[in-house]
């Protein structure tokens, strides 16, 4: 934090009356309410707008879980119209089973979603295999979500971004924040590589770098870094629903064919700084391709042309922190823990609200406060082995069979 | 158990992270190198003579159903039915190569038909590897082995040059035309013209000749010629003609090649089109692992950053050939690409302990040194053939056959067409406009265009996708950072880049995402941070 000489001059006149810092999906979503709703706003991104988590995720919409799940499940049908943009969003989920114990498992989870009033219907192993031609002959079954959906990050980051500079909205692009200036309890400009920008509210939004920024005012955000990755496969025929998943795997079919899976373990990392890495992918592709060829038996033949790794914050319940703090009480922390993507219109529009007038009319987001974590203990990454690991020898090898 | 250790410190171990996963891997070999042309199989007889256990791969003979995706290079439709007998062609690459008898008499593990598909070391995103390891394929299986050092001479690769027509079956690049002539004894077609008059295309066409194959005629569209007087020579003697000043107008034939109108109306029947106006480094598995490569035009593309030995960024990794850039001498001498094989596999022998840094050092000094040869100019001649290209082509032009992108498409930043968009959005969207919020990026470009981004890996488009990005918000090629590889670097089907050895600490802890209890909880439910919970069956399979 530096606090303000008499002697400096002022901030520069080149920022906003909401400066938002992060141009992934939350940051994006926000900015793009905020200059819907005729707010002068700006967008600082220290690289490319979805250069990280934001345009490297499953692109899964199906929270059932969360306090914003009713408003995403009403927004995204009609996001195409709303940005201006194709997203490439699709709806419905079909859950596949591939015993009757995955069976159980998704029956309980889509649950949640039926007790709020949204529909289900079980697909026999025939009617599975009509709707996702490519599952084995001994198939358990499968559930068919008439909510949820998906939609292409890297276009959904794109068309949030167009969109709102469209309604006169701005972004920086290549503009690290490094500090935060506070001037009488509130953040009045951010420091960045281009310069300083004066803000009457801050959003912070800036993935797992948040605790970085958040630390400049005081606040301790308990966040963690991890690495996550993806495979996915050449084009194969387009099937009527494209967000199919289960076998331990999250993905979805793209408009184009291609099928893009994830799952299995993520890699913890050092907190993270501002420097600009590329996430590597790992031998766990080999895992993945193992349980999309046992969810996908008659796609065993279809070649994988490509991997690519993302790195998400978690906190430590998993739940996000969408916060308006007490001071300065002008700064709206976002961090949506490793699940930002399907959330983001409902997350950005809750976001815009925090940012100008305190609160959210359309959620509860009590859950969601900072204040939660107030008794954490200092080492809570240390006792969950939320930390990076290294083998000692060679001990994570084992020769083949 | 590597879970033990932690607990007994008083730490917490995530079960469902990479932490105490064990990857399958094959018996631990010092020394791996990846190519087995000139370059490589000087670096592995070196070593070898030094007592190094070496592993040799070359992923030659390529699986028939690759070189049909245009994998690695661009076969265009012309392999022959031979290509089925993939034994028939390993004894055939393996004659092509005279040296790899004398790897096997030392002793070396050589593995043709082997590919290199990925490679996994520790780096500032990863931290889980005792070992660093290369994960490789034949046509039924894939597997992953340690090293301790990496010769990545892994050669060059094709550059794809777009003309009207460019993506019908017969056309072809010069490196995939060399495997299937000179290697695979393997093509399929007659009579060819060949495009670029530099070392690369007259070096396809006299390797055509030495096949009895006819030649057409020579393209080049310099008004003078770029390659050394003493190949000119011998294209002469061929009686092949040289048609300088000269592209591609329009190409003739329904399903496959049947010839080709050149700009000035001239027109010549063929059956195949060899684009050989350059080669360029392969540098897939270096970007992957890391290693800085830069953009330097005169060694052919992006290159790894490396000094005299090969020494890449990365300490345990070492480039060698032409994969550590191209130039027409080397092209024209094996022998230079053989000196920095055995450079590199000296240098990496002091990594190794084999020899002190002093002794690999001295023996170095022995071998002719690296050539200091100013190179010529690569990149003026490939900007020509591109410009001469969307002279004829227009906007309509094909620059990304996998995902059918015109270049009005990528210059238009515009989604592919099976997406509905509002045109009207569109008007004012293009490289230009993008420019101005910042430099562009090729990896950005193909998520929103998909060029690049398709089944051949972007292995005919990447180089003219480059150049147009450049040429469309003023900036030289360099000034586009290099498009991201990404494993696996060959494409593998499913079953088999599935791991089959897959431990139980595995299977045992897959979640399909963090296995946080709480993050699965309705909200209306208080967080529960029980442990027990955090493995409970349906975590594993969590929604997302
Ligand atoms: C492999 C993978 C799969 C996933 N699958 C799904 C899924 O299916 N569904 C789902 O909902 N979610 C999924 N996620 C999670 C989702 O991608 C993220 O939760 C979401 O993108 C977070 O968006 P964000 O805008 O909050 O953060 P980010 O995308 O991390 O964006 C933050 C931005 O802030 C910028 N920034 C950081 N520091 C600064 C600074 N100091 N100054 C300026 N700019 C800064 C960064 O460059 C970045 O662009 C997945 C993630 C991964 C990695």
């Amino acid at each position: 934090m530096s606090s303000e000489s008499a002697l400096r001059p002022q901030p520069a006149p080149k920022g906003a009356a909401v400066v938002v810092v992060g141009g992934g999906v939350t940051g994006l979503s926000a900015a793009w309410w905020l200059a819907q709703a005729g707010v002068d706003v700006l967008v600082l991104e220290k690289g490319i707008v979805g250069w990280e988590a934001s345009g490297r995720n499953g692109g899964g919409a199906t929270h059932a879980v969360s306090p914003l799940f009713r408003e995403e499940q009403r927004l995204w049908p009609m996001m195409d119209e709303l940005l201006g943009y194709p997203t490439e969003y699709q709806p419905y989920r079909i859950r596949v089973a591939l015993n009757e114990s995955q069976l159980a498992q998704h029956r309980r989870m889509t649950q949640l979603a039926v007790s709020q009033g949204f529909e289900t219907e079980l697909l026999d192993p025939k009617a599975l295999r009509e709707l996702v031609p490519l599952v084995g002959d001994t198939v358990a079954g499968g559930i068919f979500c008439r909510y949820g959906g998906h939609a292409n990050p890297q276009r959904t980051v794109q068309a949030y971004a167009w969109a709102l500079q469209d309604r006169g909205g701005r972004i920086v692009q290549h503009a690290a924040v490094h500090d935060i200036t506070l001037r009488n309890g509130r953040a009045v400009s951010v420091e960045t590589s281009q310069g300083s920008f004066g803000c009457e509210a801050l959003v912070l939004a800036a993935g797992p770098q948040t605790a970085l920024l958040a630390g400049r005012l005081g606040v301790e955000v308990p966040i963690a870094p991890a690495r996550a990755e993806m495979i996915v496969t050449e084009p194969v025929p387009v099937m009527r629903h494209g967000g199919v998943d289960g076998g331990g795997l999250y993905g979805r079919q793209t408009l184009r064919g291609n099928l893009a899976y994830g799952g299995g373990p993520h890699e913890w990392l050092e907190a993270q700084d501002l420097q600009p890495r590329r996430a590597a992918t790992s031998p766990v592709m080999r895992s993945l391709a193992r349980r999309m060829r046992d969810l996908f038996p008659k796609a065993a033949h279809v070649r994988v042309i490509r991997s690519w790794a993302g790195i998400v914050e978690n906190t430590p319940d998993g739940r996000p922190i969408l916060d308006r703090l007490k001071n300065p009480e002008n700064v709206v922390i976002a961090t949506m823990s490793s699940v930002g993507f399907g959330l983001s219109p409902a997350s950005g529009r809750a976001i815009a609200q925090l940012a100008v007038d305190g609160r959210c009319n359309f959620a509860d987001l009590r859950q969601l406060d900072l204040a939660r974590f107030a008794g954490l203990a200092a080492d809570w990454r240390e006792r969950r082995g939320w930390v990076p690991w290294s083998p000692s020898g060679a001990d994570n090898l084992m020769v083949e069979s | 158990m590597p879970g033990a250790s932690a607990a007994a410190q008083g730490r917490g171990i995530d079960p469902t992270s990479i932490a105490g996963k064990r990857f399958a891997t094959r018996p631990h070999v010092p020394l791996v190198v990846v190519g087995a042309g000139p370059a490589g199989l000087a670096a592995a007889l070196e070593a070898a003579r030094l007592g190094i256990a070496t592993l040799l791969v070359d992923e030659n003979p390529v699986g028939a159903g690759l070189m049909g995706m245009d994998v690695p290079w661009h076969f265009g439709g012309r392999m022959d039915a031979s290509v089925q007998n993939s034994g028939r062609l390993i004894e055939r690459v393996a004659e092509s190569r005279p040296d790899l008898a004398a790897a096997y008499e030392l002793g070396i593990d050589v593995q043709l038909g082997v590919a290199a598909w990925g490679a996994f070391a520790n780096g500032p995103t990863s931290a889980s590897y005792a070992r660093p390891i290369i994960g490789l394929a034949d046509e039924r299986r894939s597997w992953l082995q340690t090293f301790d050092c990496l010769i990545v001479a892994a050669g060059a690769r094709d550059v794809p040059v777009a003309f009207p027509g460019w993506d019908k079956p017969g056309v072809m690049g010069a490196r995939a035309f060399h495997a299937l002539v000179s290697e695979y004894r393997a093509f399929s077609g007659r009579r060819l013209v060949v495009l670029g008059g530099g070392v690369v295309g007259i070096q396809a066409a006299l390797a055509a000749r030495r096949a009895s194959l006819e030649v057409a005629g020579v393209i080049e569209v310099d008004a003078a010629p770029r390659a050394p007087a003493a190949l000119l020579e011998q294209l002469r003697a061929e009686g092949v003609q040289l048609h300088l000043g000269q592209s591609v107008r329009a190409l003739r034939g329904k399903a496959e090649v049947e010839g080709v109108v050149l700009a000035d109306g001239a027109e010549l029947s063929c059956d195949t089109v060899v684009v050989a106006v350059d080669v360029a480094p392969t540098i897939e598995l270096l970007d992957v692992l890391g290693c800085a490569c830069r953009y330097r035009a005169e060694l052919g593309g992006y290159v790894p950053v490396v000094d005299e030995d090969g020494r890449t960024t990365r300490p345990e990794v070492f480039a060698a050939g032409d994969c550590a850039g191209v130039t027409d001498a080397a092209l024209a001498d094996p022998q230079r690409a053989a000196g920095a094989g055995r450079r590199a596999a000296l240098a990496a022998a002091a990594v190794l302990g084999m020899l002190a840094p002093e002794q690999a050092a001295s023996r170095i000094a022995t071998l002719p040194p690296a050539s200091r040869a100013a190179p010529a100019d690569r990149e003026g001649p490939r900007q020509r053939w591109l410009a001469a290209a969307l002279a004829a082509g227009g906007d309509e032009l094909v620059v990304c056959q996998c995902e059918d992108v015109r270049v009005r498409d990528l210059v238009g930043i515009r989604p592919p067409r099976y997406l509905k968009y509002a045109e009207a959005a569109f008007a004012g969207r293009n490289l230009h406009a993008l420019a101005v919020d910042g430099p562009i990026n090729q990896d950005q470009i193909k998520r929103l265009t998909r060029a690049g981004m398709g089944q051949c890996q972007g292995r005919r488009c990447r180089d003219q996708v480059q150049s147009l990005l450049a040429a469309h918000s003023n900036v030289s090629p360099g000034d586009i950072p290099l498009a991201s590889y990404r494993a696996p670097v060959r494409p593998l089907p499913l079953g088999v880049l599935a791991d089959r050895d897959e431990g139980p600490e595995m299977r045992d802890n897959w979640s399909a995402w963090f296995g946080i209890a709480a993050q699965w909880q309705p909200h209306w439910e208080k967080p529960s941070d029980d442990p027990a919970q955090i493995l409970a069956p349906h975590y594993h399979l969590a929604e997302k």
